[in-house]
């Protein structure tokens, strides 16, 4: 199955990094799930918890205050001004 | 000649003294380099993830946004410096001003007034000698930027730039900061922040060069004017950072230099000293001898 590969970035430093299943998160027009095959887009990031399933570990959460996030070919990129990663999240690739 | 090589001993004394503050500043700039390069890795995923998504609203779809249009005529731009708080980097922030003062010249025979903002105490103090106007300043912290600052200054030069020209607003907006190429060569450099020349980052991957056909959430509009502030803000982070391991750089060739001087000049004190010291036991040598011969004869 094809999977999402999924970055997350914050002003100053790197967040995370990985292939997932699912990401759900909230633009400003309210939420929004991001499977793996999703048509490009682009949108504004309500600040709010955003959701990451991995394709190994647990769902987790990344708690982010607003910024944007984009989807292009299975390839998704938060660019988040702040982003809190939640304690069980498992590591990334990088 | 005893008050010789006193003069001598204290010099010797005072070089030595200032030798180890360099030594202990060089290796306070090296230790400090590597964070701030860091720095400057760190903030790159974000800026070219920003920078991809800005091209791509912007190539894409045919909106007139204000940040994005060129306005027909440029009566004031706004010049930001970015220079370091304290000294003893060498020709650092001299080098910087050297630059913006000749862009400065260049807007000036355009026919452009020049609205200057400062980052630094020595751009300040250079303004300040000279009796120059500046519009605002922000010191403190040259050499370990905070994201907050940008962000300050990105919201100050984005409110001039919406502002009209009556009431002091400002039609485009240039940066002067040092570019860091590497740990032997940084360049000032002059970078147009607005009216936006959207620039694909140079390490983009070949299987990065086409775009895709965003959906948008909200509409285009709203999506830019989301993205552009933070555009702004990540590229004067982005050369805040920059300057910052520059200057901390050219602190360490800089403290480098003044301690192989400080080495060369205690060599030769010292042998000064010597011959000092030598010369006045020959003269008393002499004079014994001169004495006891006096005494013989």
């Amino acid at each position: 199955m094809a999977e999402l590969q999924v970055e997350i970035v914050a002003a100053d430093h790197f967040v995370w990094s990985g292939a997932a299943k699912l990401v759900k998160g909230r633009s400003s027009e309210g939420e929004i799930g991001i499977l793996p095959g999703h048509s490009p887009m682009l949108a504004v990031l309500a600040a709010g918890d955003m959701e990451i399933d991995p394709v190994s570990g647990s769902r987790f959460t990344v708690q982010v205050d607003g910024g944007f996030f984009s989807v292009d070919a299975n390839r998704v990129v938060i660019v988040a001004d702040n982003a809190v990663m939640a304690e069980s999240a498992p590591a990334g690739t990088r | 000649m005893g008050a010789q090589i006193r003069v001598y001993r204290q010099k010797i004394a005072s070089t030595t003294s200032m030798g180890k503050i360099f030594k202990a500043m060089e290796l306070i700039a090296t230790s400090r380099i590597g964070k701030a390069r860091a720095r400057v890795s760190a903030s790159l995923p974000y800026a070219n993830a920003i920078t991809r998504a800005v091209t791509a609203v912007a190539s894409q779809s045919e909106i007139d946004h204000p940040l994005t249009t060129e306005p027909e005529s440029i009566r004031r731009a706004a010049v930001l410096v970015m220079t370091s708080d304290r000294g003893l980097a060498g020709s650092y922030s001299a080098s910087v001003l050297k630059q913006a003062e000749h862009l400065v010249e260049l807007l000036r025979e355009e026919g452009k007034d020049v609205k200057t903002y400062l980052v630094g105490r020595k751009a300040q103090a250079y303004f300040e000698f000279r009796g120059r106007d500046y519009a605002k300043v922000w010191t403190g912290g040259t050499d370990a930027p905070e994201f907050e600052t940008a962000r300050e200054l990105g919201q100050v030069l984005l409110k001039d730039f919406a502002d009209d020209f009556e009431v002091g607003g400002v039609d485009e907006i240039h940066v002067v900061y040092t570019q860091f190429k590497s740990m032997v060569v940084q360049e000032p450099t002059v970078i147009r922040l607005l009216p936006l020349e959207v620039v694909e980052q140079e390490e983009e991957t070949p299987a990065d060069e086409l775009l895709p056909l965003y959906e948008y959430e909200p509409e285009p509009e709203q999506v830019l004017d989301a993205l552009l502030p933070r555009y702004i803000e990540s590229r004067i982070f982005n050369a805040m950072l920059q300057a910052a391991a520059s200057e901390l750089a050219a602190r360490q060739r800089a403290m480098k230099t003044a301690g192989d001087n400080a080495n060369e000049l205690i060599k030769k004190y010292t042998r000064l000293r010597n011959n000092a010291r030598q010369a006045e036991v020959t003269q008393e040598l002499s004079e014994i001898v001169a004495g006891a011969d006096a005494l013989n004869g």
